[in-house]
């Protein structure tokens, strides 16, 4: 071959005559290479770069934002600083829409369509965000867990103000195992939960129902709390127990009159938010984690999208 | 005479792994190194504290279950990100965390501010059973971390090894009192190593932070439930936000 008298060898030899070319990098791989070294140094003046003493070089290319402070800063170009700058780009688009709501008493809002649109769909984002892992995707609910919000029936009120609160704090409904009364029987029990359904219509043991009341206006207590008509208490979110709405006693998913009432004794005997009970739900507070706009969306998306409602 | 050539590189094994080891390693020395010697690597921000004993057992569990294959707990600077999960992750947030749980892989949902995102009983059930709460969920079921009791019988080691790296669990008197300095006195409790098994069963008795105790739902006994949920009910909740200008952690990038 020509090359051998053009190129060097590496100069080793394997098994006796095997010999590998020292050929020159080509040409292009070179100057590519020289290129990135010069682009490095443009580089390192334009953005942050080298540690010294204790701080680093901070490069010319620089960021202006305003805080929410409304105090307005320019710095050295970071990704921090550029995440600052977005968010006042965004701001400023949906700025108009936030400030109206902000403005805007929710009847208001509700007449208005284009504000209507935007809490449909930023509501909808924050709620799949936050809410739907409990409320589920719809906001119907989950038997055992989360309450449906997109029916009529509301345990802490289904006013703008009762759910912003709800939102806002966070709800924890308590029911007492037994009621007020620490030495329930079972026998009481049942005849309670046969009290309870029939309230509703449900499947129940009419013979049991006279005692069941007279233990629910009397020595159970029930009626301090889910009133002398069982309508339930919006301020202590109390059940209505006289819709076939509900949350914990699964009597929808019990199909026989026995399933019911045994359903129905569950929560008599353990409670809801006792301590003991199997029966827990909590609605956390999103005060600290959500802004106030983000809160009144969500509060108008529930009311008006969801079709909650009073 | 002995001349130093590209030849006795290649025909030195040892030498050429050593030599080669550097050449790999400068890329990411360069861009290690000098971060030890810049002030503000690691934000100056109250309320960071290193985990409970029980806390710290629950990150145990979530690295051994493999939680990180399909979880990141790191929030970047980026507008979506920001609206999502919350505030950016600080370095200061995982000062403590050996390893850290960074991660780059989101098959699931970033997880650096899940802590109270969530109450306990949603917790656990979704872990349990995942798409009980979100139909369309992929992350496996977990339901044995409600049935195993957790193996605390090794906590003061972990937590010695934990304070030979630097994690400020206290030994001595004079420790405990830095870390009432630093930290408060209801932390300072929780980091004594001596006291580790008993803070683990006072925790999962009252709960911490804010949270409810008994967090498996089952207050007679301890099981990796309650370990796991402690742990998540923490994370991104030790800086409270709300007390900076939205703009205070600009100054140190
Ligand atoms: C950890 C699960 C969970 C999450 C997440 C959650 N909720 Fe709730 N929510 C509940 C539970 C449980 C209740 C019922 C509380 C009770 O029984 O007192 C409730 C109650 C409510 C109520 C009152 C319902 C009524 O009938 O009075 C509203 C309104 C509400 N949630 C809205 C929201 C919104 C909006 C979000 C998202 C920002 C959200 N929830 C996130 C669990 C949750
Ligand atoms: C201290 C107040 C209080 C007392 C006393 C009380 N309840 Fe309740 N009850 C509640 C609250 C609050 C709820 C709703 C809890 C929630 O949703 O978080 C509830 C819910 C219920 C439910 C479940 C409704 C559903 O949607 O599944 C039933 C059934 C019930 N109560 C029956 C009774 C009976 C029977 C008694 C008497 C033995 C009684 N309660 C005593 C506060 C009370
Ligand atoms: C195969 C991948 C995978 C693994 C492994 C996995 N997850 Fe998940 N995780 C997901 C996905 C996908 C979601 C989103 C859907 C959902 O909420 O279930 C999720 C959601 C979550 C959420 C809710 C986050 C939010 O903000 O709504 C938590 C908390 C969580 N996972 C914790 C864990 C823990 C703890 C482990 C380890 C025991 C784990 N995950 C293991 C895929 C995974």
């Amino acid at each position: 071959m020509s090359q051998e008298n053009e190129v060097e060898t590496t100069g080793h030899v394997w098994d006796g005559d095997l010999q590998e070319y020292n050929n020159p990098l080509p040409r292009w791989w070179i100057w590519g290479f020289y290129a990135s070294v010069a682009f490095a140094i443009v580089y390192w003046f334009i953005y942050p770069s080298w540690p010294v003493a204790g701080h680093f070089l901070t490069g010319f290319d620089t960021v202006t934002y305003v805080n929410n402070k409304g105090e307005k800063k320019t710095v050295h170009w970071n990704s921090r600083a550029e995440l600052m700058a977005n968010m006042n780009q965004y701001a400023a688009k949906q700025k108009p829409y936030f400030d109206k709501i902000a403005a805007t008493p929710f009847k208001k809002i509700k007449a208005d369509p284009g504000l209507n649109d935007f809490i449909a769909s930023s509501g909808r984002t924050l709620f799949a965000d936050n809410c739907a892992a409990c409320h589920q995707a719809g906001g119907q609910g989950k038997i055992g867990f989360a309450p449906n919000l997109t029916d009529d029936d509301w345990l802490h009120g289904g006013t703008y103000k009762a759910i912003q609160q709800s939102i806002v704090n966070g709800r924890e409904g308590v029911m007492p195992a037994k009621g007020l009364d620490p030495n329930m029987t079972d026998k009481q029990a049942t005849a309670l939960a046969n009290y309870v359904l029939s309230l509703s219509g449900e499947p129940h043991d009419a013979t049991l129902v006279a005692q069941g009341s007279a233990l629910f206006h009397g020595a159970a207590g029930c009626f301090s709390c889910h009133g002398a008509n069982a309508k339930g208490n919006q301020l202590i979110g109390s059940a209505n127990l006289t819709d076939k709405i509900w949350l914990w006693a699964s009597s929808p998913g019990a199909q026989t009159k026995a399933a019911k009432v045994e359903a129905v004794k569950q929560v008599i005997l353990t409670g809801i938010n006792d301590p003991n009970s199997i029966h827990k739900g909590v609605m956390p507070a999103w005060k600290g984690r959500l802004s106030g706009e983000q809160i009144k969306v969500l509060t108008a998306y529930v009311h008006d999208t969801l079709g909650g409602g009073e | 005479m002995f001349k130093f050539t590209h030849d006795t590189i290649e025909r030195n094994v040892g030498l050429m792994i050593v030599l080669m080891m550097l050449a790999i390693s400068i890329g990411g020395m360069v861009e290690i190194i000098p971060l030890f010697f810049i002030k503000g690597t690691v934000e100056p921000v109250k309320g960071v504290r290193p985990y409970t004993p029980l806390e710290q057992l629950g990150r145990d569990i979530y690295v051994k279950d493999g939680c990180y294959l399909c979880h990141s707990q790191m929030i970047r600077p980026f507008r979506d990100e920001e609206l999502r999960y919350g505030h950016y992750s600080l370095a200061a947030e995982s000062q403590y965390d050996h390893p850290f749980q960074w991660g780059s892989k989101r098959t699931g949902p970033d997880l650096a501010r899940v802590g109270k995102k969530y109450s306990n009983e949603w917790q656990v059930q979704h872990l349990i059973a995942p798409r009980s709460m979100v139909p369309e969920s992929v992350m496996p079921n977990f339901p044995w971390l409600l049935t195993t009791p957790l193996d605390y019988s090794d906590i003061k080691d972990k937590m010695r090894a934990l304070r030979d790296v630097g994690v400020p669990y206290s030994a001595t008197k004079a420790e405990y009192e830095r870390n009432v300095k630093k930290f408060g006195p209801k932390v300072a409790e929780m980091l004594k190593i001596s006291d580790a098994e008993k803070n683990i069963i006072w925790q999962v008795k009252h709960g911490f932070n804010g949270v409810p105790g008994d967090y498996d739902g089952n207050p007679n006994n301890i099981t990796e439930m309650d370990a796991l949920v402690a742990y998540l009910q923490v994370l991104g909740t030790m800086v409270n936000f709300n007390k900076y200008d939205n703009d205070q952690f600009v100054q140190y990038r």
